[in-house]
């Protein structure tokens, strides 16, 4: 039971990067391939209907490891404390920006919304991927089940690291320039005309380096923490899930080379799920591993609600699942197809 | 100041101006629907003007609803680390449902709503409104049973670690103090909407602009308005202040002030709370009155605030005691000026007095102070509790986090949300000047 939970929250995390991905990767992008303002109001439009959804995936993932592990909730967002505000600023800032930006049609008015959304968009990704990094790497959990990292330290790993290292913040870049990667996919996907053609560019340099990358972390990762691959080695099941990943960069390549647009959108998908599902597999049970004594680790048995809690949480987490399937596809079915620019009359 | 003064302010003061936002979408929510169906029903595009218009009201307060609200679900863990590790395991799960359940259904419908009105057509459109309505309705009552819970927890066990954990699903959602207080609190929302509404309607009426539309504005702000504030006294207040008087006795007793026992207890109009001497200063009262609202007989004796242990006393008696009279006065004072609108539109004199519209158009920022008062209240009633009678509110903080952290992250958002607000009142005050577009204008790129 304790470990469907584990499942579900990896779940509804990896659908919430590869959905918000999208549009952090078409925000870091849009000062680069969209140049007029007729073109950012088109990556606008391509972004409007969905990110505000997409958002809430990380909302509900919150509020599910809450309920199902109150343990590592309290315990990570509490030592998390001075990252984690930081990046609760900078998502109302990026938010805001994506709102506020079409109420004027002043043009300093739009510049500035424009650059504030892109480097919101960029240190949004930095952190997440960071975050990742820090869950990889382990936190000082002590014997009080709760910890304190600071922002930074002296960038070193170890002894005494903070939230952002070397390790973590290459983990960071890492993220960004896949995120990167990803939204000038789904950009190129649904615009078309010049803003189509600077992202595909974009995203054929992007997955080359996305490719040095991943096998530069995934060394530094096994520096860093070694016991993961050891995990992984008896873990033959979590096999099939590399080869998604392996495969969906693949993919990206064909498909970029064959005009295929969806396809090459989907590939970058399945690479980011691949890579955050096989992390997860090499993670479990561990969520928080502690640096100081592996005993002080929360993980899905010391971590979580009790059994009755947890049978009541899945049995609604299912139907409330397939609801919120249903809307996103019937939301993206209604603003299928690629965007047209059209005279401004309101809206993005 | 104690590292748990810090984290109150940050979160009273992060979470009021996050509601300021909320509480009008959730009426709108309802008024838009409301506008949509005339519509369909008079077949008059004037009122497609007027929810459109509303609409980019609606998305403006949306967008900062969502991004003051995200903040909120994370404070639990941040600032709140030994609450959610106590209580997480019964909070979470509507916690989880708010999130799976409502904000699913809002964000997707939102998108639909504001972009897709040609899409859709009239009937899709509408539809698309009513899974906003019950979008936010149910996130809204999702965070009440969530709050309900804190004052008055039921359907838990206590594991053998000490922390709590859910039962009983249908006691915790369907909590009495949940329906009660989710139905007051909704029809403050809808009051709230009402009066800004019917506020708009005046200035245009008033600046002569629009006339179709104001028209349409006030006749349906002060209709639903008045409909709304007489909800908000009867059954919904009443029901919430007996549920007060019998679970919350310390809280009642310093609602009113009242710090000796008796019998034919007198409600309290207006006077001065003086804790240290335990007295009124300068009261105006009701006799009996108190007696028969809390236990339905003006014979029937209330506690006064000595008949309980000092510990449990709310810790802010004074703040409280006003908090809780502005928001019943405020109340007051809105059913006699809906009312009397009410009976102006009736007679059809609405449209010709000035005075009347003056004083709608002013009013709208009144019942926002009446809903911050009411949740300042119910959260300053429920202390020294975090959880009523299961954890205090100094035992429910962060150990790990210091004093000077929560100093640099509340002085953080008093600054962003500073800038948020002007901004705000900045796009709201131009869109309200450019009053109802007659084209449709969601559809573009």
């Amino acid at each position: 039971m304790e470990t469907a939970w584990f499942a579900l929250i990896g779940f509804m995390l990896t659908v919430y990067v590869v959905l918000d991905g999208f549009d952090f990767g078409a925000g870091i992008l849009h000062l680069f391939v969209a140049k007029t303002d007729e073109e950012r109001r088109t990556v606008f439009a391509a972004i409007g209907p969905f990110w505000d959804g997409n958002e809430v995936w990380l909302v509900a993932a919150g509020g599910v490891l809450v309920f199902a592990f109150p343990r590592v909730y309290s315990a990570a967002l509490s030592g998390f404390y001075m990252p984690l505000t930081i990046l609760l600023w900078v998502l109302i800032v990026r938010g805001i920006s994506i709102e506020f930006r079409s109420h004027e049609r002043n043009p300093l008015w739009r510049a500035f919304w424009d650059a504030a959304f892109a480097s919101a968009s960029l240190l949004i990704a930095l952190v997440l991927g960071a975050a990742l990094g820090n869950l990889i790497r382990g936190v000082p959990l002590d014997g009080t089940g709760y910890f304190r990292s600071p922002l930074f330290t002296n960038f070193l790993t170890r002894p005494r690291p903070g939230t952002l290292d070397w390790y973590t913040l290459s983990v960071g870049v890492f993220t960004a320039a896949v995120l990167t990667g990803h939204g000038a996919l789904y950009l190129w996907w649904k615009t078309s005309g010049l803003v189509a053609q600077r992202s595909a560019l974009i995203a054929r340099r992007c997955w080359a380096a996305i490719g040095i990358m991943a096998i530069a972390v995934t060394a530094a990762t096994a520096w860093v923490r070694p016991a993961l691959f050891e995990a992984l080695r008896y873990r033959i099941w979590a096999w099939p899930l590399l080869a998604v990943a392996v495969g969906g960069w693949a993919m990206v390549f064909r498909s970029i080379v064959r005009g295929k647009e969806l396809h090459a959108f989907l590939g970058s998908a399945a690479f980011i799920a691949g890579m955050l599902a096989v992390t997860a597999a090499e993670m479990f049970p561990t969520i928080l591993p502690s640096m100081i004594d592996p005993a002080y680790s929360l993980t899905v048995w010391n971590a979580a609600n009790g059994r009755q809690g947890l049978w009541i949480g899945l049995a609604w987490w299912i139907p409330a699942i397939v609801l919120a399937v249903g809307y996103f596809v019937y939301l993206f079915r209604s603003f299928r197809g690629k965007l047209t620019h059209r005279p401004e009359t309101g809206g993005y | 100041m104690d590292a748990v003064v810090w984290d109150r302010f940050l979160f009273g003061f992060t979470i009021t101006y996050h509601y300021l936002f909320p509480q009008l979408t959730m009426g709108l929510a309802l008024l838009i629907v409301v506008f949509k169906v005339l519509r369909l029903r008079r077949g008059d595009p004037a009122y497609d003007d007027v929810a459109r218009f509303w609409a980019k009201i609606f998305g403006v307060n949306f967008a900062v609803g969502v991004v003051t609200g995200i903040p909120m679900e994370f404070q639990f863990g941040t600032n709140w680390a030994r609450f959610s590790d106590f209580a997480g395991g019964v909070i979470g799960l509507t916690l989880a449902l708010e999130g799976l359940f409502a904000f699913f259904a809002e964000s997707a419908f939102l998108g639909l709503f504001l972009f897709g009105e040609k899409k859709l057509g009239p009937k899709g459109h509408l539809g698309a409104a009513i899974m906003l309505l019950l979008g936010s309705w149910l996130s809204g009552y999702f965070i009440i049973v969530t709050n309900a819970f804190m004052q008055h927890p039921v359907g838990y066990t206590i594991a053998p670690g000490g922390a709590l954990q859910l039962s009983d699903l249908w006691s915790y959602l369907f909590n009495p103090w949940a329906i009660w207080q989710y139905a007051h609190n909704m029809s403050a929302a809808v009051t709230t909407s009402s009066f800004v509404v019917a506020a708009v309607g005046s200035y245009w009426s008033l600046m002569k602009l629009y006339p179709l539309h104001a028209g349409i504005c006030l006749r349906v702000g002060v209709i639903v308005g008045l409909t709304a504030c007489l909800l908000q006294l009867f059954p919904t207040g009443d029901r919430q202040g007996r549920l007060v008087a019998t679970y919350q006795q310390p809280t009642l007793a310093a609602m009113e002030a009242k710090f000796e026992r008796s019998a034919r207890a007198d409600l309290i109009i207006i006077g001065q709370p003086d804790v240290d001497r335990r007295r009124l200063d300068n009261p105006i009262t009701v006799p009996d009155v108190l007696s028969f609202l809390a236990y339905g007989s003006f014979g029937a004796t209330v506690n006064g605030l000595e008949d309980f242990p000092k510990d449990s006393w709310p810790d802010n008696i004074e703040l409280l005691y006003y908090m809780y009279h502005v928001m019943v006065g405020l109340g007051t004072l809105f059913i006699a000026i809906m009312a009397a609108a009410v009976f102006l539109l009736w007679r059809g004199l609405l449209y010709q007095s000035r005075l009347m519209r003056w004083i709608l158009m002013l009013s709208a920022p009144f019942p926002y102070i009446a809903n911050t008062a009411g949740w300042m209240t119910a959260e300053l009633g429920r202390q020294p509790w975090i959880v009523y009678g299961l954890q205090r509110t100094i035992h429910a903080t962060s150990p790990n986090v210091s004093t000077g952290t929560v100093a640099f992250s509340l002085l953080g958002y008093l600054g962003l949300y500073l800038v948020l607000g002007i901004l705000f009142l900045y796009l709201v005050g131009r869109e309200i000047a450019h009053g109802p577009a007659p084209v449709p204008h969601a559809v573009a790129a």
